[in-house]
């Protein structure tokens, strides 16, 4: 079938245009044609975690099935398919994010893995009682915690830089807050609960101007468009693979070769080491000093084969493609009586987190559920982002590559029936 | 549809608009924060007990859903002039009513009351609506123990 052909059949409505067929995209989610109370699957949870294509699920099969066994360790075939296959997923993560060498991306177990090894590894490295780390109210849990951990073990001070009504990053108030005992930036690239995209490339300019590495969180950034380390020139970048329709227990942290050569080790163990004796052991460099233990082999397999998907289908494609069902959304869920969008700045990502005024985020999506639509509620590990917003919780809709139109009216008609509900 | 019916009924939604002793009397004599840290939601329960273990006044504080709001509501209802020990009954066959399907009553509970409560019973189809419909009762049952804090998950020290 053409191309054309294919794209003539899309139901109307549905925004798919010659370069990106989603109804295509659709048959390659094995989970799309399930059913939920009777009804199919509307699945706008992406942002927590996105579906898996059968490309991703072949590869990670068909790795167990024909080519298996550890990795780095041993002579024999399989061995060294399998360390071949592994590294050339390392390869493919380098090119996905323009890294200048894969020696340069770690693998962890997720991105909650790759914030605690930074804050961690580089505390230890870079920081005293009084340095102080910037981060920013919309941070996810995962980039908070793992600070107030090194905050008690080594006395550093986080400053949080702010944000406006609308979710807008205020670069200015940013820039106040670099003073002469900050060390490091650490920041979100977007936020999971408002969609807001912050201006990076400014954020890292200011910090460069006065020698402040900067660790972005690229978590909702890496699914949604192209991400480019150099251009960027940022100094350490994390991101998930659960979320880039890949598997989970897999996440990647990106750092500049010689900032990560500069930092210690962060668990001890095997494949990390160049030489042990009990006398003295040394580490061997980036990225293996950071990998103990048997690492995620399979998921990275897997992960290899999310981003060839993602590169085929074409990270401006993506992107276009889930601006489109973000604006629409905003309009038809903006029709809704009783639904107030939380966060409208001015630059965002398909996420539309919103409340309604007679129901609780909690009933909406219960509601919304048993009409077949996945939503997320609650505070979306961003509970200092709800007190900025003097909020308990939100409900978010999030959109990926396999979402139509025809889905964002389905979740609009559920909403309608949870006002007429709550009256 | 149904189901939803059933959890969202007309009383619920009553309560919800207009909540029963959504207050804090001056002169009681225990307090409970709740709290779910799932959702975030956060209710105060404050009792009144009198030297012969009755409860005098009950009242409540917090933002919540529409379950955990009337939950809490009705609870304030039915508990007003009972004892302890009712009372303990009471949460003790709330909660089988909202788990189970042939709920064991526990002894001494009061009929009526529980009869009045069952409106709630279709969280029972709503696994992860439990908490929100017993988080009150949580909170009250700490109140009568004189343990200020309970949250729905477990919850230790932190940074
Ligand atoms: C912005 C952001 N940062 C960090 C995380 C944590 O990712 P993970 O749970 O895979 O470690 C998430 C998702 O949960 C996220 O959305």
């Amino acid at each position: 079938m053409s191309k054309a052909s294919s794209a003539a059949k899309i139901a109307p409505g549905d925004n798919s245009t010659l370069a990106f067929d989603v109804e295509r995209v659709r048959a390659d989610f094995p989970i799309l044609g399930q059913e939920i109370y009777g009804r199919p699957l509307v699945y706008l949870d992406s942002a927590a975690s996105a579906q898996k294509p059968r490309q991703v699920i072949d590869a990670m099969s068909q790795a167990y099935e024909t080519s298996y066994a550890n990795v780095h360790r041993g002579v024999h075939r399989m061995s060294q398919l399998t360390t071949d296959a592994f590294e050339n997923g390392r390869e493919k993560v380098a090119k996905f994010l323009n890294a200048e060498s894969s020696d340069e991306i770690i693998f962890t177990s997720n991105a909650t893995a790759a914030f605690n090894l930074v804050a961690s590894c580089f505390g230890r490295a870079h920081l005293g009682a009084g340095d102080e780390v910037i981060v920013s109210v919309m941070e996810h849990h995962a980039n908070i915690v793992p600070w107030q951990l090194i905050r008690e073990q080594l006395g550093i001070v986080l400053r949080v830089a702010p944000i406006d009504d609308d979710g807008n990053f205020l670069l200015d108030e940013f820039e106040a807050l670099l003073g002469p005992r900050t060390k490091l930036v650490a920041l979100t690239h977007i936020s999971n609960a408002l969609g807001t995209i912050v201006p990076v490339k400014q954020v890292i300019d200011l910090a460069h101007g006065r020698n402040i590495p900067v660790l972005l969180d690229g978590c909702q950034a890496a699914p949604h468009f192209a991400v480019d380390v150099r251009a960027l020139d940022v100094d350490f970048y994390v991101f998930t693979g659960h979320k880039v329709y890949g598997p989970t227990g897999i996440g990647v942290l990106y750092g500049k070769r010689d900032l990560l050569n500069a930092l210690p080790p962060y668990m001890g163990g095997g494949d990390m080491i160049a030489s042990v004796s009990f006398e003295k052991t040394t580490f061997k460099d980036a990225p293996h000093r950071f990998e103990a233990g048997t690492p995620p082999i399979v998921e990275v397999i897997g992960l290899g084969a999310a981003i060839d998907y993602l590169a085929a289908l074409g990270a401006e494609n993506i992107a276009a493609h889930e601006n489109g069902l973000r604006t629409y959304a905003e309009k038809r869920l903006g029709q809704v009586p009783g639904v107030r969008l939380i966060g409208t700045a001015r630059e965002k990502a398909s996420i539309v987190s919103f409340v309604m005024d007679n129901a609780h985020p909690h009933d909406i999506g219960t509601i919304v559920d048993r009409a077949g639509v996945a939503l997320r509620t609650g505070h979306h590990c961003a509970q200092p982002l709800m007190q900025r917003l003097d909020l308990a919780s939100t409900a978010r809709a999030s959109f990926g590559l396999y979402n139509t139109r025809g889905e964002v009216d389905i979740l609009a008609e559920a909403l309608e029936s949870v006002s007429e509900i709550f009256g | 549809m149904d189901d939803l019916r059933e959890l969202y009924q007309e009383v619920i939604l009553e309560h919800v608009k207009h909540p029963r002793n959504k207050r804090t009397p001056a002169d009681a004599n225990r307090h409970a924060h709740g709290h779910n840290p799932i959702c975030g939601d956060a209710v105060e329960v404050h009792l009144k007990i009198n030297g012969q273990g009755v409860i005098e006044d009950v009242a409540f504080e917090g933002k919540g859903c529409a379950i955990s709001v009337a939950s809490a509501s009705l609870m304030t209802e039915e508990l007003m002039g009972k004892t302890e020990a009712q009372a303990k009954a009471l949460f003790e066959t709330f909660q089988e009513m909202c788990t189970k399907d042939d709920a064991k009553v526990s002894d001494g509970v009061d009929e009526d009351a529980l009869e009045r409560m069952r409106v709630l019973a279709g969280v029972r189809d709503f696994p992860m609506r439990v908490k929100c419909a017993t988080l009150a009762w949580h909170t009250m049952s700490a109140a009568m123990a004189r343990k200020d804090q309970v949250t729905t998950e477990a919850e230790g020290s932190g940074v």
